[in-house]
């Protein structure tokens, strides 16, 4: 009787799938595998793009929330009334100069940093940049720890405390995990641009202009280089894809 | 001699009860299956046996290419199912994950699979009646057939 330990070896057909895999990923370095047959081209997250904001405040009157309000809508973070906990993707912060009594309000949302510090600190890799430049939570993978919200300098992002019911088709969000602005992702893949964009410039005073920065010809790109607009905090050295003139 | 006879009401009425709530059908052997209600589409993205086995892992890979890519493919979104399978409450509108007649829940209560897509996900859609439904090819169903063997053997 044989003495030699029964190895558990992998039978013909385990080994020829394995192998199928390995060949897949070695055959094409540098192309990514699809679930759905796909192709980079239905990605709508192109590394070649980058989203950004600029938003010009000389157009921006104090008192007006359309941006708020049209933000809270569309992706439903209507909250509790409980100011404290609720969720805010998108805030008007005043700012006031004492001397020169220079006195703006400023919307504030996520910044959508090239270098986000809340993605360095994440555990889980649920914060993460998108290769078109849209910093997103996979809530999927979001344990609730909220260290991107104490990294975050722009206090972009909230935390759900409470059961969430009918949420937006588009818009999942639920207790236990940190959310903020989106860019409306989801209108973005289908071609539109954010609300908060859509109902400034149909409703409001049309200060917020969005766009491709890596595109030259694009509007965003040509105002940014002809104004050179301010980022908040960019001393940090983030580089946030939203800019403010007139701040 | 006494036992059989108080237990008989009980057991009548238990029957009774579980022939009146949704899960009362049973097989031709006598046992109860799930009867989750059909979608409005003309047919599902694949057929029956291939998405009671793979759904999970469908949405699974569906949701991480659209989260982190943006691949959109919408008759493989979580909401192209929900839409698809809404079943319509006594209020006319679609009834949501907390009620038994949802589409999900009607079979994953009886496989005891507790499911948390709907702590964040909206169970139900949005405008009634709407459904992104787009027949996919058949080569499509292959392709993800594949993709899933290729990936977890």
């Amino acid at each position: 009787m044989s003495t030699e330990p029964q190895q558990a070896l992998p039978d013909r057909r385990t080994m020829l799938r394995g192998l199928g895999g390995a060949f897949a990923t070695l055959l094409a370095p540098g192309v990514t595998l699809y679930a759905f047959g796909a192709n980079d081209a239905q990605a709508q997250a192109s590394p070649k793009v980058r989203w950004a904001l600029l938003i010009d405040l000389g157009k921006c009157p104090a008192g007006c929330d359309l941006c708020v309000t049209a933000c809270r809508e569309e992706n439903g973070w209507q909250g509790n009334g409980r100011a404290e906990t609720d969720a805010q993707w998108i805030r008007k912060v005043r700012l006031r100069d004492a001397r020169t009594g220079q006195d703006r309000e400023v919307p504030v949302m996520c910044q959508h940093c090239d270098k986000p510090a809340c993605v360095d600190v994440c555990p889980t890799g649920a914060s993460f940049k998108r290769p078109d430049g849209i910093v997103l939570v996979d809530k999927h993978i979001c344990i609730g720890c909220r260290f991107c919200m104490m990294a975050c300098p722009y206090k972009a992002r909230s935390f759900v405390h409470e059961p969430v019911t009918d949420q937006k088709p588009w818009a999942p969000r639920g207790k236990g995990t940190v959310e903020g602005c989106t860019l409306c992702v989801h209108r973005l893949d289908a071609g539109r641009p954010p609300a908060c964009v859509e109902t400034c410039a149909a409703k409001g005073g049309g200060a917020m202009l969005f766009g491709d920065l890596n595109d030259p010809g694009s509007e965003i790109a040509k105002a940014v280089a002809r104004h050179a607009p301010a980022q908040i905090r960019s001393d940090l050295g983030l580089e946030p894809a939203v800019r403010y003139r007139n701040l | 001699m006494r036992r059989p006879r108080t237990m008989a009401p009980i057991v009548a009425s238990m029957v009774i009860v579980a022939a009146v709530s949704g899960m009362s059908a049973f097989a031709g052997d006598g046992t109860p299956v799930p009867h989750p209600p059909r979608g409005k589409g003309e047919r599902c993205v694949a057929d029956t046996g291939f998405m009671r086995k793979n759904h999970m892992k469908m949405l699974l890979h569906h949701r991480t290419e659209a989260v982190h890519l943006g691949v959109r493919t919408p008759q493989y979104d979580l909401n192209g199912c929900v839409s698809c399978h809404a079943v319509e409450g006594s209020d006319g509108k679609p009834v949501s994950f907390a009620s038994d007649r949802h589409f999900c829940k009607s079979c994953h209560s009886y496989a005891a699979v507790s499911i948390d897509c709907f702590e964040c996900h909206a169970s139900r859609p949005e405008v009634q009646g709407k459904t992104a439904f787009v027949a996919p090819a058949d080569r499509e169903v292959a392709a993800i057939d594949r993709y899933l063997r290729d990936i977890r053997p």
